[in-house]
């Protein structure tokens, strides 16, 4: 474990830098920019889940005055299969293409098939309404069980399961098959006093950001094009746009506007290419909003699963054998997280023998993205459950079970790598000792423990630090702010630099005025574009007392740098960052620091969590009445932007666990596409989020900095249903733990 | 010699599940395994993450790897 260390800026609480303009209203998200000219895109969408299209009559849409391009899935060059980023992984950049226009068939209800761009919103809506599609319709396939039957439908007749020993030559469902080992759980079943297995189902859900997806881009006669949208990554915006329309990056400046919410779906891209092809074939700036009902229907939730679980364990606690089979839903396109949930579900332990067995399974809903973790909330909440049933029965507190066999420095992930140091045993620890903990229960409630484990990641990050003749500075990074980090961003430059934080102003620029960073997601943007910040600012450091050097006739070497201030203790001189900066004019130009790094040694996080709920045993109804967050930070540069990301994580997997789900009738139709009826928790459904933010510095990032976006959502999903089976006294499998799913387990006891 | 551990679907490929390789970086590493290992796919190989001595890496090259090093390919991971 690394030494702990001062610091002067990282661990305040300062004002985030863009918290004017956004309580005030004036900051900029993805519809407001209005361009003169600007004309406007709608998108017809299937109404059938599983389809064959005959044929698109869209004369009378053309012929409808005001209409001026439109847009079908012909207009995209004939594509290569190749991989693009897209959220949790890579997508095929035909997939993503039929995804954004449908081809010969349509995969799911709300799956996009064409768009129109006229003069006005009224004027497009009514053109896409003109459109004239002949269908055969075709049974859709809604969850693994249906896909995966002998006679299911096959959703794409060239697609055939990877993975499997013997290459198949039937097409099929399943995409991939995938498996992770370690040791061998026959071995360690037969070491067991005690086994227990179960299967679990966890629903469709969306990430429920509050902004919908929007775009407006405008194509010039030069070729060149702006794209302006709301996203997690613009320089893969650009990347996609680019590959699925042929055009090369330099033709394509992407700008980042202000974020609603993202939470992993949005890194892909949905409006911008279609919005290039309608703006290139008008000649107009062309925008296109969606409203909540399509966010739903045609955007990508996470992942609906059917996870078998088994755990053996001795009489003494320890866990001898952990065992999975787990099918993801991929939605209407290969590429679930399923291997992720391979990776993640076991390793919050210590343990000699697992295996982990993974598929990806297509399905009549729309392809699933990225959602805060990919994978790990549904597959850990199968094997928390079951380790917490193990405890009950081998009557071990649950803290003290996870405690004797929680994965620490040294152990062997069931992916690979060894563990570096990890907060997991400190976390435990903290739950253990928390008010929370050891507070008393009431009748008709019940508690739940769930730890999480998320790898967290690095990646290209670019950053310049542009210095002013006052001394102030502008930090130009190129990662979208979601959860505040311009803030962190601006305090890491302070830490680096020993100029106070307010004298350094951070901006997302776009893809022309930054070089290339990576998506923010993966909980990459304060460990990685903070060491980029972190190096530009070293830079800065030595170029300043290069100047002072410069100016003082001495060597660097002599120079030193003491709180922003170049000092020359043997002449006593001394210059300040602004006075250096108003003369760098004559000795030798402009102070820019910079840095492009592809970051290594991300930390991985783990969490856990501690839910007490109250069950109404005549309606169902659970009402979560105490939640504490704990999660190992490694060092938390903005401890109430961290406690933030800590309640909001635990915020949605509670909704996850008790009311979200994606319902669907029998021929596919999506029953419940808005947020009265697809239920996120409300401020007053809940109570305050307690957290304790624990910090085991991550060895690798110089002020010790682990990502913290992600792992706060793994355990909610255990924590909340575990705590409602110990209040009901039985088992519950299925999510969510909504009234009527709760009430039908209480009368069948 | 540094000890080079396969996951499960690179098993498929090598049929061992570890071996011992003598490779003074990254770039000699995937070399010398594409060479023993014919059915293994460099490109593949190449878009794999790796964790040398538990400091893990997307998209090395020139990293060093040492004499005693502990080596683990294993998919390559994003997030939300």
């Amino acid at each position: 474990m690394s030494e702990v260390k001062e610091y002067k800026y990282i661990g305040q609480r300062s004002i985030r830098p863009d918290g004017f303009e956004k309580v005030t209203g004036r900051a900029n998200y993805g519809s407001d920019l209005n361009l003169p000219g600007m004309i406007w895109g709608k998108i017809l969408r299937s109404p059938h889940a599983h389809a064959k299209i005959l044929s698109i009559d869209y004369a009378k849409a053309e012929a409808l005055s005001g209409v001026l391009s439109i847009a079908t899935h012909d207009d995209f060059p004939d594509l290569p299969v190749e991989a693009v980023v897209a959220g949790e992984g890579t997508a095929n950049l035909r997939d993503l293409a039929q995804n954004l226009l449908a081809d010969e068939k349509v995969l799911y209800h709300g799956h996009a098939i064409l768009a129109v761009a006229a003069i006005s919103e009224a004027i497009a809506e009514k053109a896409v309404n003109l459109v004239e599609v002949e269908y055969e319709i075709l049974k859709p396939v809604l969850d693994i069980r249906e896909a995966t039957a002998d006679d299911a439908p096959i959703l794409h007749d060239d697609m055939f399961t990877k993975g499997l020993e013997e290459v198949p030559t039937v097409a099929s469902n399943v995409a991939a098959r995938t498996e992770f080992r370690k040791g061998d759980v026959e071995v360690g079943f037969a070491d067991a006093d005690i086994i227990i297995e179960r299967e679990f189902y966890t629903p469709t859900v969306h990430q429920g950001y509050i902004e919908p997806h929007a775009t407006t881009v405008s194509y010039d006669e030069s070729g060149q094009s702006m794209v302006w949208c709301s996203t997690q990554g613009h320089f893969d915006v650009r990347a996609s746009t680019a590959k699925l329309l042929g055009l090369s990056l330099n033709k394509l400046k992407v700008v980042a506007s202000e974020i609603g919410g993202g939470f992993g779906g949005k890194t892909i891209v949905y409006l911008e290419p279609v919005a290039h092809i309608l703006s290139k074939k008008s000649g107009r700036p062309v925008k296109m909003i969606m409203s909540r009902e399509e966010v739903f229907k045609g955007s990508g939730p996470g992942s609906a699963t059917r996870i078998w679980v088994k755990i053996g364990a001795k009489n003494d606690g320890t866990i001898t054998a952990m065992q999975s089979n787990m099918s993801f839903e991929a939605g209407a396109f290969k590429g679930s997280p399923a291997m992720l949930g391979g990776m993640t579900i076991f390793t919050p332990y210590d343990v000699e023998h697992m295996y982990a067995e993974c598929y990806d399974v297509v399905v009549n809903k729309p392809k699933v993205a990225a959602y805060r973790a990919p994978g790990a909330p549904q597959a850990e909440y199968a094997a928390e459950m079951v380790v917490s049933e193990l405890a009950a029965k081998l009557d071990i507190d649950p803290i003290e079970f996870r405690l004797q066999n929680a994965a620490k420095e040294g152990t062997q992930t069931i992916y690979g790598p060894k563990m570096k140091a990890v907060g997991l045993v400190e976390c435990l620890e903290a739950a253990k000792n928390s008010p929370h903990y050891q507070s008393a229960l009431k009748a008709n409630q019940g508690r739940g423990i769930a730890a999480g484990f998320w790898f967290n990641i690095g990646g290209m990050s670019s950053v310049t630090i542009n210095m002013n003749p006052d001394g102030t500075g502008t930090i130009v990074e190129g990662s979208p702010d979601i959860g505040g980090s311009r803030a962190s961003m601006q305090m890491m430059a302070a830490e680096a630099t020993g100029i106070a934080m307010d004298k350094f102003k951070p901006i997302i620029a776009d893809t022309e005025n930054v070089a290339y960073n990576a998506s923010t997601g993966g909980s990459r943007t304060t460990f990685a574009t903070g060491m980029a910040v972190i190096e530009a600012g070293e830079d800065i450091v030595q170029q300043m007392k290069e100047r002072a050097a410069a100016v003082w006739n001495v060597t660097a070497a002599q120079v030193d740098w003491i709180d922003g201030v170049a000092v020359n203790t043997a002449a006593e001189n001394r210059l300040t960052a602004a006075e250096i900066c108003a003369g760098v004019g004559r000795t030798g130009g402009q102070i820019s620091g910079r840095a492009n790094i592809n970051a290594r040694g991300a930390g991985p996080s783990f969490a856990v969590h501690v839910c007490d709920v109250e069950v109404d045993m005549e309606t169902g109804k659970v009402d979560v009445i105490r939640y504490t967050a704990i999660q190992d930070a490694g060092k938390a540069i903005h401890p109430s932007y961290v406690e933030g990301q800590y309640q909001g994580g635990a915020v949605q997997g509670i909704g996850w666990a008790l009311n979200e789900e994606y319902v669907y009738n029998e021929d596919g139709i999506l029953q419940n596409p808005g947020f009265l009826d697809y239920r996120i928790p409300l401020a007053s459904d809940l109570p305050m989020i307690e957290t304790i933010i624990v910090e085991v510095p991550n060895a690798y990032h110089p002020y010790g900095v682990r990502g913290v976006g992600e792992t706060g959502i793994i355990p909610p999903l255990a924590a909340v249903a575990y705590a409602v089976s110990d209040a009901i006294k039985a088992p519950v499998t299925d999510l969510p733990c909504s009234p009527p799913n709760v009430l039908k387990i209480i009368q069948s006891k | 010699m540094a000890t080079v551990f396969f996951s499960s679907e690179l098993i498929k490929f090598t049929g061992e599940e570890q071996v011992e390789v003598k490779a003074r970086d990254y770039r000699a590493l995937i070399d010398e395994l594409v060479t023993r290992f014919e059915n293994l796919d460099k490109a593949q190989m190449m878009e794999m993450a790796i964790s040398i001595d538990g400091l893990i890496l997307v998209d090395p090259l020139f990293e060093a790897i040492e004499e005693e090093s502990e080596i683990h390919f294993f998919y390559f991971v994003t997030g939300g």
